[in-house]
């Protein structure tokens, strides 16, 4: 009892510091300095509409490549933590008819839905990241509906590391190009869509970026998932 | 109006927040941080940052969620306080 009203002061404590130090920042006034040359400039040399997607593929492409490097090594931890030689699904009633059902028709709209937010992610609120999870969530659902279902991992894995690969060839690709890496060389070296602002075929590499990452993230939960939701059969194991 | 909106929202999420620290069954508690994670996303869309609301949503609500029931079903459902657990568990 001591510690939790010790600990609730030391919270409350650093609770009024950062309120104190946040008093002086305004809220919602402009004040920004590289945001507005983005706002400004996004579309010229961009191509995007959605400045979000411009600034997280396009002005500041690194952090992406590690971020989806993260999540890589995370897919990959949790493979390695929990490997065994011998994995099987371990559930043991099958889910209810209606459910199945509703499953089975609702598949296709999720997976259509997923694949629409990571194409249309220079247009329209999302990218690659809400679209993958989108997708993990469709395969989620199959095996949570289903009791013997299981994904095909001689496609999941190599196409993860594929796409994977494909970023970093866009962006090597750039590097030989323009002279450095993530160099958006199909809006700035082709000059392919320049007259198609606002619509799907522009915004250079930022689609084909997207469309990549939505399928290495929507693999790499979708691995996770299945990481973790087999276990060891039980007797006669190894 | 939408002042009073956002208010409940942060209102809610800090009640779901506590709750989901507080519960001893690891299922409610999960059910509580997909709540925090949806009433974050819920925040996000009223702050006008739609690309955050949607990965919000995604990650938060569902995949977290699901990974997090998954760790439950093959560990145990209900925070235990035998010996084992140190004195920054029992507090």
């Amino acid at each position: 009892m001591v510690k939790r009203a010790l600990a609730i002061i030391t919270l409350l404590l650093i609770g009024f510091w950062l309120a104190k130090g946040l008093v002086g920042v305004p809220f919602g006034e402009d004040k920004m300095l590289v945001g507005e040359y983005y706002l400004e400039n996004v579309k010229e040399q961009t191509g995007a509409v959605n400045a979000v997607t411009a600034v997280v593929v396009n002005y500041r492409g690194f952090d992406t490549l590690g971020e989806v490097t993260v999540l890589f090594i995370a897919s990959t931890g949790v493979g390695a933590l929990l490997w065994r030689r011998k994995k099987e699904r371990s559930a043991k009633s099958e889910g209810s008819v209606v459910l199945t059902a509703g499953a089975k028709m609702l598949l296709p709209f999720i997976m259509l839905f997923g694949a629409y937010i990571f194409v249309h992610g220079h247009l329209t609120p999302g990218g690659g990241f809400p679209g993958g999870a989108t997708v993990a969530t469709a395969f989620l659902m199959l095996y949570l509906a289903f009791k013997e279902y299981e994904i095909d991992h001689k496609v999941f894995e190599p196409l993860e590391g594929l796409a994977g690969v494909g970023y970093v060839t866009v962006g090597l690709i750039g590097l030989a190009i323009g002279g450095y890496f993530l160099f958006d060389w199909i809006w700035q070296t082709w000059q392919f869509g320049h007259e198609n602002i606002g619509r799907l075929f522009s915004a250079g590499f930022i689609p084909i970026i997207y469309t990549l990452i939505g399928i290495k993230v929507g693999t790499e939960l979708t691995g996770i998932v299945d990481n973790m939701i087999k276990e060891e059969p039980k007797g006669g194991g190894q | 109006m939408i002042e009073w909106v956002s208010y409940f929202i942060v209102a809610l999420m800090i009640i779901s927040a506590i709750f989901a620290v507080e519960w001893k069954d690891l299922l409610a508690a999960v059910v509580g941080m997909a709540a925090v994670s949806l009433f974050a996303s819920i925040a996000f869309f009223f702050l006008q940052a739609p690309d955050v609301a949607m990965t919000e949503a995604a990650i938060g609500a569902a995949m977290s969620a699901a990974v997090f029931i998954f760790a439950i079903k093959r560990t145990q459902r209900y925070e235990s306080e035998e010996e084992g657990t140190g004195w920054w568990v029992r507090w």
